[in-house]
Formats: C-alpha cells, sequence, structure tokens
C-alpha cells in the first residue's frame, strides 16, 4: 500500500499543516511506509476473531452527576494568548 | 410535474444533568462567561475525561420513550474538525455504536395518522459559545462546552413543513415527560437540523439534498423547510441541479444562503475515543428504566378519554405539555368536574398567561385556587362572567377567588326576596314590555332581564331572575 502525494496533501489540510513540496514527497515516502509496515497485518486470518471496537478491557467507567468546583474566569483565561470581556479572543470567524 | 419533499432531521437536546457530560462543572444556563470550566471542559492536554452516569441514564431512557433499541455495547469516539467554539478540535460523540438505534414516533397531521422512524440517538457534548462582539476578534465562552446532548436522527420519513413540525413537537412533548430535558426552545436546548430534498412524486431514488443546521424554534424549522424546498423546486424546474451543501437559515431575512462548501471538509476522521471506555447495559439495567418510565403522552391523552370522558380535543390539549396534565391532574384530583375544569383551562387560562407574560411552568396561580373558583361557579355563588373576571384578579395578584369575591362584593344575588322587590319596580316601570309578552312578544323578556342584570350590576343569578321575573309578569298580566 503507497501513500500518493495528493493523500498527504488532503489529509495536511484537514490538520491545518502545511508542507513544501519537497515535504510532501518525503512524507508520501515515509507515510506509505509506516502504512506498509501495519499492513503485515492483513495477512493473518482473524475470521474466527471478534472485531476489536475498543483497545481497552475495561468498561462502564462512570461518575456520579455532583456538582464540583469549578474555575474562577480569571484561571480560566490565564493561559489565554488573548481575553476580552471575560472570554478568550481568538481570531475573528464567520458566524 | 409533481414534486414530493423529502425530509429527515436531526433535532440536538440537553439532557437535564446536574454537571457536564465528562466533568463535574455545573450545565445551569445564563451564568458569566468562563465561569463554568474546568480543565477538562476546557480541553486542557492530560486531562482525563469520566462520563456521567445520569447521561447514560437519561440517554437511555429517551431511547426507550421514542421506541428505540438500546444497545447492550456502544462506544465514544472523536469527531475531528476545527472550530474555535470547541478547545479540543474535536468533539466527543458516538460514531459507528451509538447508544439506541431505530426508533419510531407517532404523528397526526390534518387527522392523518403516520410513523416516523428514527435511524439513531447518540450522546455528545455541546460545543462552546461564540460571541461576534469584538472589533477585532471572537470571542470564545466555554460554559456550555460539555453540556450533555443526545442527536436523535430521523429517517426521511417526512414530507412537509407541517410534519416537521408535528414531529418535532411530538419529541419534545415526549421528552419534557420523561423528565431528560426541560427542551427549552429559547434556552438553546432543543435545536434542528434539517436535511431536504426533492424528488418527483412516486420516485424512489432520493434527491441531492442539502443540509440547515441549528434551527433553535419551531417557527424558524416551519420557515427554513418552506423556503428551502421552494428554492429547490425553483432550481429543479429551470433544469438546473441542486449542489448538496449546508445551508445557513437567516430567521431574520426569512432566507437561505450558502456557506461556502469550502469551510466542510467533511471528513470528520472519527475514531474511537481512547480516554474513554465503552457503554456495556445489561438487560436488567435497561427493565428498570423501561419500568420506571412516566405515563406518556399518547397514554394519557387515551386515559383521560376514558376516565375523565373529555372529548378528544379536550385530551390532546391538556396532555401537550407535563406540566400542563400535571396541573388537570392536581385539580381533578381535588374536584371531580374533568369537563368544566378543561373547559377553563383550554379557553379562559391561556389568554391570562398571555397576558401575564406567563406559561403553564410559572403559573401564578395553584390548582386548588382554580378549583376554589370552579366550585363558587358551579354552586352558582358567582356567574360565570364574573368567574373570568375573579380569575383575572387572582392571575394578578395571587389572592383566593373567595376573598376577591367577598372584597369587591362580586357574590351573586340569589336571595328571591330581594331580586323580587327589584323586579317588580322594574315590571312596574315597563308596562309597555308586560304588554308586548300578553302580545306574545317573547323577546321583551329578555328586555327585562337585561335591566335586572343593569339594576344589580351582572350580580343576578339569572335562572333564579328568569324565574321570579316570569312569576311577576304573569301576575301584572292577570
Ligand atoms: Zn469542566
Amino acid at each position: 500500500m503507497s501513500l500518493t502525494r495528493e493523500d498527504v496533501t488532503y489529509v495536511a489540510n484537514l490538520a491545518r499543516l502545511e508542507f513544501s513540496e519537497d515535504e510532501v514527497t518525503a512524507l508520501a515516502e515515509q507515510l506509505g511506509a509506516v502504512l506498509n509496515y501495519a499492513e503485515a497485518l492483513s495477512g493473518l486470518d482473524t475470521s474466527k476473531i471478534k472485531a476489536t471496537e475498543h483497545v481497552l478491557a475495561v468498561q462502564n467507567v462512570f461518575r456520579e452527576d455532583e456538582i464540583k468546583s469549578c474555575l474562577t474566569n480569571e484561571e480560566a483565561l490565564a493561559n489565554a494568548p488573548e481575553s476580552e470581556a471575560g472570554c478568550f479572543k481568538v481570531p475573528r470567524v464567520m458566524e | 410535474m409533481e414534486y414530493e419533499i423529502v425530509i429527515g432531521m436531526e433535532i440536538h437536546i440537553e439532557l437535564g444533568t446536574k454537571t457536564k457530560i465528562f466533568c463535574s462543572c455545573p450545565t445551569e444556563f445564563g451564568q458569566d462567561e468562563n465561569t463554568h470550566t474546568c480543565p477538562v471542559c476546557l480541553g486542557m492536554p492530560g486531562v482525563l475525561p469520566v462520563l456521567n452516569e445520569k447521561v447514560v441514564e437519561y440517554a437511555t431512557r429517551a431511547g426507550l420513550a421514542l421506541n428505540c433499541e438500546i444497545a447492550h455495547f456502544s462506544k465514544m469516539d472523536r469527531k475531528n474538525y476545527f472550530y474555535p467554539d470547541l478547545p479540543k478540535a474535536y468533539q466527543t460523540s458516538q460514531f459507528d455504536l451509538p447508544i439506541c438505534t431505530g426508533g419510531v414516533v407517532g404523528i397526526e397531521v390534518d387527522g392523518v395518522k403516520k410513523d416516523i422512524g428514527i435511524t439513531r440517538i447518540h450522546i455528545e457534548e455541546d460545543a462552546g459559545k461564540l460571541l461576534h462582539e469584538s472589533a477585532d476578534g471572537t470571542l470564545l465562552d466555554v460554559n456550555r462546552c460539555g453540556v450533555p446532548l443526545i442527536e436523535i436522527v430521523t429517517e426521511p420519513d417526512l414530507r412537509s413543513a407541517e410534519e416537521a413540525r408535528a414531529f418535532a413537537e411530538k419529541v419534545r412533548n415526549i421528552l419534557e415527560y420523561t423528565g431528560v430535558s426541560d427542551c427549552k426552545m429559547e434556552q438553546g436546548s432543543m435545536r434542528f437540523d434539517v436535511n431536504l430534498s426533492i424528488r418527483e412524486k412516486g420516485c424512489q431514488v432520493l434527491g441531492t439534498r442539502t443540509e440547515m443546521k441549528n434551527l433553535n424554534s419551531f417557527r424558524a424549522l416551519i420557515r427554513a423547510v418552506q423556503y428551502e424546498s421552494k428554492r429547490q423546486i425553483i432550481e429543479l424546474k429551470k433544469g438546473r441541479t441542486i449542489i448538496q451543501e449546508t445551508r445557513k437559515w437567516d430567521d431574520t431575512k426569512g432566507t437561505s444562503s450558502s456557506l461556502r462548501s469550502k469551510e466542510e471538509a467533511h471528513d470528520y476522521r472519527y475514531f474511537p475515543e481512547p480516554d474513554l471506555v465503552p457503554i456495556v447495559l445489561e438487560p436488567d439495567y435497561i427493565e428498570k428504566i423501561k419500568s420506571a418510565l412516566p405515563e406518556l403522552p399518547e397514554a394519557k391523552k387515551q386515559r383521560y378519554i376514558d376516565e375523565y370522558k373529555l372529548p378528544e380535543y379536550d385530551a390532546g390539549v391538556l396532555t401537550t405539555t407535563g406540566v400542563t396534565a400535571r396541573f388537570f391532574e392536581d385539580a381533578v384530583a381535588l374536584y371531580n368536574e374533568p369537563k368544566q375544569i378543561s373547559n377553563w383551562m383550554m379557553v379562559e387560562i391561556p389568554p391570562l398567561l398571555k397576558e401575564n407574560e406567563l406559561s403553564m411552568e410559572n403559573i401564578s396561580i395553584a390548582p386548588a385556587q382554580l378549583v376554589a373558583l370552579l366550585k363558587l361557579v358551579k354552586n352558582n355563588e358567582i356567574s360565570g362572567n364574573t368567574g373570568k373576571e375573579v380569575l383575572k384578579e387572582m392571575f394578578s395578584t395571587g389572592k383566593n377567588p373567595g376573598d376577591i369575591v367577598k372584597e369587591k362584593g362580586l357574590a351573586q344575588m340569589s336571595d328571591s326576596g330581594e331580586l323580587e322587590a327589584i323586579i317588580e319596580k322594574i315590571v312596574s316601570d315597563n308596562p309597555k314590555s308586560v304588554e308586548d309578552i300578553g302580545a306574545g312578544n317573547e323577546k321583551a323578556y329578555g328586555f327585562l332581564t337585561g335591566q335586572v342584570m343593569k339594576a344589580t350590576k351582572g350580580k343576578a343569578n339569572a335562572q333564579v331572575a328568569n324565574e321570579i321575573i316570569r312569576a311577576v309578569v304573569a301576575k301584572h298580566l292577570a
């Protein structure tokens, strides 16, 4: 299984990453190699194995519906690069 | 050519839990910005979300009330997209194994009954709120991030704006009854997405659909469906094709417009949420929730018809919301006159609620007070018209009807001695009317009754007064 340059730019776009032409070529090769490595699993006969829906064997970990203390507004915004009127401020987005 | 509108809906409903879905922050509405947050709902690195058990319970209850299958095994997934209302850059939702599947809800439009299929219901977290008030940026309030939602997805079974509305109202009605959500549209507790396409009537293949998101009132839902179906039909008549896209509904302008399709590379790259473990529900858990379900609107309506002998119309109106039904039932428990209570609740109370800017949720009179009033009317202590006046006064002052009647001297005059004196005088003063009656003109009685009402300021018991008038007139004619 190989990865095309188009696959790389498509995924990069979804992840909001920008690469040069050379980087795209290199990544197509490297990621392709990773996929090829994982491809070895397809050679196994899994017809008698139950599909893995989740990797953890644990189930039903819940919390009670009880209110605990929150951060203050100041604490919540402490690491925000920009804030205004008690809110996080981000570059303008369309409504 | 005849066209057919095909609609599928997605309804988002905020669950009425005390805390958020994955952290212990309160879900309370209308608080100061960014005061209900913690590292989990702020999406800080390294935090561990833990699912609120009430979310599972409420989603199960909602699913059962909407006739769904409850999954034995379901899991949470990450839905990845970038938008600043989502600090984590993904929404925790359910992808391929939702908690409920395959439900059905019956609706009725213009006397035609129809079943609307529910494909699935899944649980997920709400996003934050973006405020567009800043001059050079967008502001984010994270309070809503992580408020638990269920998303109800229907089959493309709806065929008109009226059906869409009837379905949405029915779902609201049922969920409000089950207590999983207050379904308050004005607070965004219930929002609709509409998928709409047009096809030639009789055609089995679906046309290309558009999606309108976040319609937040029944009015917006109806108008958006009407506008979009018309727009698509016009496009098709012009020989154009419909473009699959997300459209934004502008409720002020009453139009929808295309959101640039570049914005929505709808590839969410779902994958199982590694920080949350699967939900496994055993039959006894599901059975326990099922047996604790309250009486749902349809069953309640039927019971009102059978038990209280109410007309179907009354039963329908009284069971529209859980609070209305509770008010009615509390009143009937105190006073076994279901039809009288129903009449006043359907006819007299709604305009007063409107006038006082109230709803059945915060109505200013108690069922016992209404009952006290209805007893006064039933026992002829006050007339029906006076009763309406007293009710109005009760709404604005919260006073008991008996006190209002006493204070304002509204008690009906049923004492025949007192009435007789008044009537005797009126009959003597109007010999012409007596003459007319003698000549066979029964209408003249109406005039005399009117005079009696005028003289007693409407307090005369009409039945008693009429009997006396007839007796006195007969005496004069003899
Ligand atoms: Zn939190």
